[in-house]
């Protein structure tokens, strides 16, 4: 079934079109990638669909309803979890606790007054964090974390509210390729036992080839083409916007 | 990373039983007064002030104290705002034990610590602070004041003006307590004094921010054929200044509380608006026997010529020492007792009495022309207004003084 | 009314606007490039005038002729330049590295020390300047006289104007300048030498003022209320024209000025409160000003806020033995020193509620006097007007604050940074300007007198108690909201807004219900405090109440919890011992104030606690955010 629909998606910042009409589908389960030279539209699109930026037309449906234009907290509500391109953290607090923040909001406990927050959902928390395992981190403030286990952190309080759809925006940005991979195994195997959607971007090509089910191309805010990884591959257009383009490393 | 220390909080607390500990010893030969004021905030009135009661504790203990013993003065400043000037206050009663208090100079300030007086029983000798209030709608038993109000002032200015016929009248005055009752005193006054007066505008900058420029041309636009103004300070400066350059004040008569004393004379040099109907202090001129010695003791002392300040604390001093001998103790009720009544003879001012109804000191003030002479102001035709004449009303008073309510 | 009168009065505004501007062009130069809110532009305005008038003096009694005047003027604001240079050699590039508000408290204790200097060089007394040779007369304009100076400086600010944007577009200073205002770092990517560009901005912004303040001497004596008086409105038309646009300065200049020329035509009392009536409204239409932008926000990984941890047994036996203590003070302390502790107790409170949003929801707010004089009023005028008794009073002082900050803050928290700071600040004023000007209800400036504790309350003692148990009370909650998920929340928001929102947390209304919630707390201090004192007046809504919080909160350390408590005792205990000891008292609090601000850039308690790790609780904590 169809988890996420966009539909003629649209922004332009001043005379800038920075997303032109882009629409989609994204299935229950899948793991699509949207892919794309830097200022092609991609963080732009994630950012209308997770409500921090609002479209200027278009709509976007989530199972069907529509979340067009809603807050980010909001459209976390609808059960869609994020990581930001640069991770974002709450860096006076420890890893656990950034993780038992976002399980406070899910069960709806995150302006309570006198509970102590850092023995709320702490078991919850942990398990999490041992899920994406940096449970021996639990107790580091994040501001002190290596780039790397933030993502990490970011994939865990995403995960908290039981997402029915992941937007991560660049996952492995700054990791070495080891590490992306080892990262990109682990959201597989979560999202693949939750039943999780995940819409990703990505610049490094392994990666998308290596773990997207289907892959978006999106230049210059358009879309130019969508397909398995294989057709994408091989699609000619594809192949001259990375042509000569050493930065991305295509397979 | 802790946070919950209070290693500070402790010490502090620790301090303040030390300090308690070490309280002074009532010492037994003097008489302890207390006094405060806004010395860091009001320098310009306070210092004088400061060296006249100065000067007359002096000569006072010198000539042997009151009652056998030394007057000895615990001054302190009142930080210029009513919660500090309170707490000092009680610093005073508390830790010092002084036997009564005396001072201030803003009238709010003048107000909370009568009204401090009044809970904790203890007489307060307002200085200068002007505010009618102090003396009638928030009168206390235990709060006198020397210093001729704002009504006394302004009624005496009013006199110099009634018979003038000037009916088409500007207001300018400071934005706070005395400028606003200065302005309602002058427009009862005038009402009173000068049937069909009108007054065409009214002026209120906040005190030190007057828009000279526009407020002058406000008023000429209005075209008052007199104009009462409360102002002093750099806002005096401001509009005298502007007001001249455009020409406001020819043709017209203008009344000026206030304008005459050296405290805010002399600032503004030759530039002082000649024609200006003023209270004031000319000083230099007033020759009774009782002022040429005071300001030569107080040049004495001091290498300085005195202000009005000076002459309130000097005159203040003899108050206390007039009230401590006719009260024969420092006990509260017998010093409110002494001062009922209490005639202040061979004063530098003249006699005057302090009035038992509101507690309000009879003292005059000089009302003069403003000229210049020799590149400064100077008050000329002036003459030594007595107070008496020129206070409330006695059944205005009664009806206002909440303790005579019964 | 005949049009002349309206040409006369819009050339005043004119001239109004025109030193508006000069006087803040300075600043927002300053704050542009270096971030620094400068409280001491206030102070180098005022030696402007103060140097200018004892050059001229100097000057034309040598008989140089009509450049003797103009020279001194130069000078002096060439003088006042120079100590703008000594202001960041000596202070300010101590302390670049500090929390941003630690420039602020260090220039607010500069103005301290500056006013009782001036004090001490030129006496109290106002000392009126000479005229400006050739331009002591005036000129006709539509039958009306109108000074040749002011016309003169109608063009003078617009001729500064001018000369800064030829500075800003044709030299290499101008345009670093320019580029640090728009992006700070990346002046540094370039590899400027950040340390000379911010000693060449200080220097401009402090000759600036310098000059402003010369100026001005042909039209106001120098006088020792000058610093004060200007700042702040120099720091509205800063903010109306938006933080480090000059040209907005130009812009909210004549915006103010002419309001003023003709507001007083129909409001005779609007100068007291139009500038910030002004300041509101723009903020609320335009949140970055007139021509303001966005400040870059400095990214939340460079400068992560405090932590919080769990108590030690050890932390939590100290404070069991101050708690006994406090409960034991009235045997052996006497009257005064229970005053000074109810003092303590209740600014204890008050800090907290400011550090309660400001430390730990990163809402900066320069008006927290608003809401801790709102309760005081809301007390005192229930008991003077509807006879309440006083523990009515009491409760109903939180519940008048709190309703002022829900309004005030809905507005306030759409905004950010110094701008929120500012329009806290507006509100307060206006706050001040109504309890100052209802003189029926308020008693205006005499205030209120006469608002003693209940009778069973009256004793010295038991209101000592009342206000332990209140004030503690008080701080405790806070203190609990802090480590419980609503704390924890508004950090969230602190740390990351683009994450909480992320979430499930509205970064707005977490940061409205936490403004709010401070607001109650302040008031319930501002109850204690009236009941305390027995009177009221505006005064206690002004801004140097609002900015003792603020000290309390720096002193103490804004990354801490018991900081801002440290920070109110020792300020209070400070003060109270440093006022009978000398006339200076403000310098010498200056002083200590600037000696702290050197030597614990972390206040007090953040010292205390990175110098004292045996009080560590765990390992782990060790490391503080960086």
């Amino acid at each position: 079934m169809t988890l996420l629909r966009v539909e003629r998606l649209h922004k332009s910042f001043g005379g800038f079109e920075a997303v032109r009409d882009v629409g989609f589908t994204l299935e229950a389960g899948e793991r699509l990638a949207i892919i794309g030279p830097n200022g092609a539209g991609k963080s732009t699109c994630f950012n209308m669909i997770g409500g921090q930026l609002r479209p200027d037309h278009g709509r976007v449906l989530l199972d069907g309803e529509d979340i067009t234009g809603l807050p980010p907290r909001a459209v976390w509500r609808k059960g869609v979890g994020r990581t930001f391109q640069i991770a974002a953290a709450f860096g006076s607090m420890t890893v656990a606790e950034n993780v038992q923040m976002a399980l406070m909001n899910h069960h709806g406990r995150a302006r309570a007054l006198f509970p102590l927050a850092r023995e709320l959902y702490r078991e919850e928390a942990l398990a999490l964090l041992e899920r994406v395992g940096i449970r021996d981190q639990a107790e580091r403030f994040c501001s002190m974390l290596a780039y790397g286990d933030i993502k990490r952190v970011e994939l865990a309080v995403a995960l908290a509210h039981d997402p029915r759809l992941l937007l991560m925006d660049e996952p492995t940005a700054g990791m070495a390729p080891a590490e992306r991979h080892a990262l990109m195994r682990l959201v597989s195997a979560i999202v693949a036992e939750r039943g999780i959607a995940v819409l990703f971007t990505e610049h490094d090509m392994d990666v998308v080839f290596a773990y997207a089910d289907r892959i978006l191309v999106i230049n210059r805010g358009r879309l130019i083409a969508e397909g398995p990884p294989e057709k994408v591959r091989a699609d000619r257009e594809v192949q001259a916007i990375y042509l000569g383009s050493t930065v991305e490393s295509p397979a | 990373m802790t946070k919950r220390r209070g290693l500070l909080v402790a010490a502090a607390t620790l301090a303040i039983v030390g300090a308690t500990a070490s309280a002074p010893a009532g010492a037994a030969e003097t008489i302890r007064i207390g006094e405060l004021n806004s010395y860091n905030r009001f320098p310009a009135f306070t210092e004088p002030y400061r060296k006249g009661w100065q000067l007359g504790i002096e000569e006072i203990n010198e000539a042997g104290g009151v009652l056998g013993k030394q007057l000895e003065v615990i001054s302190r400043d009142d930080g210029g705002t009513t919660g500090d000037a309170v707490r000092v206050a009680e610093e005073l009663v508390v830790r010092e034990k002084v036997a009564f208090i005396f001072g201030t100079f803003l009238s709010n300030i003048g107000l909370a610590v009568a009204d401090f007086a009044n809970q904790r029983k203890v007489l307060f000798i307002a200085a200068e602070p002007l505010t009618d209030a102090l003396t009638m709608a928030k009168g206390n038993r235990y709060t006198y004041r020397l210093r001729p109000n704002t009504y006394m002032q302004t009624g005496m200015l009013v006199e110099e003006v009634k018979d003038l016929g000037k009916t088409r009248w500007a207001i300018i005055a400071p934005n706070y307590e005395y400028g606003q009752s200065a302005a309602a005193n002058f427009k009862r006054l005038a009402a009173e004094k000068m049937p069909g007066v009108e007054i065409v505008i009214e002026q209120f900058p906040a005190l030190g921010k007057i828009d000279a420029g526009a407020t002058v041309t406000a008023i000429e636009q209005a075209n008052p054929d007199a104009i009462f103004s409360a102002l002093f300070g750099g806002d005096l400066a401001k509009f005298v200044r502007e007001g001249t350059t455009r020409g406001l004040f020819e043709g017209r008569t203008v009344l000026s509380l206030l304008t005459g004393e050296p405290e805010w004379l002399d600032p503004l040099k030759d530039e002082a608006p000649e024609g200006w109907i003023v209270t004031g202090y000319p000083w230099e001129q007033i020759d009774t026997p009782e002022h040429k010695a005071f300001v030569e003791a107080y040049e004495a002392a001091y290498d300085d010529y005195p202000r009005l300040g000076s002459l309130l604390g000097y005159v203040l001093a003899y108050t206390i020492k007039a009230m401590l001998e006719k009260a024969g103790s420092t006990e509260t009720e017998a010093m409110l007792a002494a001062m009922e009544g209490l005639v202040i003879e061979s004063s530098p001012t003249g006699s005057f009495y302090i009035r038992d109804l509101d507690n309000q000191a009879t003292m005059g003030a000089w009302v003069g022309r403003l000229t210049v002479e020799g590149g400064r102001g100077k008050m000329v035709d002036w003459r030594y207004v007595d107070g008496e004449p020129y206070m409330f009303p006695a059944e205005e008073v009664r009806r206002v003084r909440p303790d005579l309510q019964n | 009314m005949d049009p002349g009168f309206f040409v006369v009065q819009f050339l005043n505004g004119l001239a109004t606007a025109s030193f508006l501007f000069m006087a803040s062009a300075g600043l927002t130069i300053v704050f542009g490039v270096t971030r620094i809110v400068n409280f001491a532009h206030g102070s180098f305005y005022m030696l402007g005038a103060y140097l200018a008038y004892t050059l001229a003096g100097i000057f034309m009694d040598a008989a140089y002729g009509a450049m003797s005047f103009w020279g001194a003027i130069f000078l002096a604001a060439v003088i006042v330049g120079l100590l703008g240079i000594l202001l960041e050699l000596v202070v300010l590039r101590r302390i670049y590295d500090a929390p941003e508000l630690f420039q602020l408290l260090a220039t607010f204790a500069v103005v301290l020390i500056v006013q009782d200097l001036v004090r001490m060089t030129w006496g109290g007394e106002d000392l009126l300047g000479p005229r400006a040779p050739g331009l002591k007369s005036f000129v006709l304009v539509a039958g009306r006289r109108f000074p040749e100076y002011e016309l003169a400086m109608i063009f003078a600010g617009p001729l500064v104007l001018g000369a800064l944007w030829l500075l800003f577009h044709r030299t290499r200073f101008g345009v670093l300048v320019r580029a640090a205002t728009l992006d700070r770092e990346m002046v540094g990517a370039l590899g400027v030498n950040q340390a000379l560009l911010f000693t060449g901005v200080l220097f401009l912004g402090a000759f600036l003022a310098g000059l402003a303040g010369a100026l001005q001497l042909p039209r106001e004596p120098a006088n020792p209320y000058m610093d004060v008086n200007i700042i702040v409105e120099a720091f509205v038309v800063t903010v109306i024209g938006g933080m480090g646009s000059v040209t907005g300065a130009f812009l909210a200049a004549l915006l103010i000025g002419e309001l003023q020329a003709f507001g007083i035509l129909v409001f005779p009392k609007i100068t007291l409160v139009l500038a910030f009536l002004v300041m509101a409204v723009v903020l609320i239409v335009r949140p970055y000003g007139l021509l303001g932008r966005p400040q870059a926000e400095s990214h939340g990984a460079a400068r992560a806020g405090a932590g919080l941890a769990a108590g030690t047994p050890l932390q939590r036996g100290f404070w069991l033995a101050l708690l006994a203590l406090l409960l034991v003070l009235p045997l052996f302390a006497d009257e005064y020193s229970l005053k000074l502790m109810i003092e303590l107790l209740i600014f204890g409170l008050f800090a907290f509620s400011l550090n309660f949003i400001m430390g730990w929801g990163g809402i900066v707010s320069f008006g927290h006097a608003a809401y801790f004089g709102l309760g005081a009023y809301g007390a005192a005028l229930l008991v003077h007007h509807f006879a309440w008794p006083m523990e009515g009073a009491l409760l109903a002082a939180p519940l008048v604050a709190g309703t002022a900050a829900l309004v005030f803050g809905a507005l306030c928290v759409r905004l950010s940074g110094v701008y929120l700071a500012m329009l806290t600040l507006a509100f307060a004023q206006i706050v001040y300007a109504v309890a100052f000007q209802w003189v029926e209800f308020t008693g205006g400036d005499n205030g209120l007198i006469g608002i003693w504790p209940a009778s069973w309350a009256a004793s010295r003692t038991v209101y000592y108690y009342l206000t332990l148990a209140v004030s503690l009370a008080g701080i405790g909650l806070l203190w609990r909201f802090l480590y419980a998920p609503f704390g924890y929340s508004s950090r969230a928001v602190r740390d990351s807004a683009i994450r909480a929102d992320a979430i499930g947390i509205d970064p707005r209304y977490q940061r409205w219900l936490a403004f709010t919630v401070s607001g109650i707390a302040a008031g319930l201090g501002g109850g204690l405090y009236v009941f305390s004192k027995g009177n009221i007046d505006p005064e206690v809504l002004a801004i140097p109440t609002s900015v003792d919080a603020l000290t309390m909160v720096l002193i103490g350390g804004v990354e801490t919890v018991t900081g801002p408590l440290a920070g109110a005792a020792l300020l209070t205990l400070l003060k109270d011992f440093v006022m009978p000891l000398t006339l200076y008292w403000k310098m010498v609090m200056g002083v200590l104030i600037l000696g702290m601000v050197l030597a614990f850039p972390k206040g007090l308690v953040g010292i205390l606690a990175d110098r004292l790790p045996a009080l560590q609780a765990r390992p782990a904590e060790r490391e503080r955010p960086a």
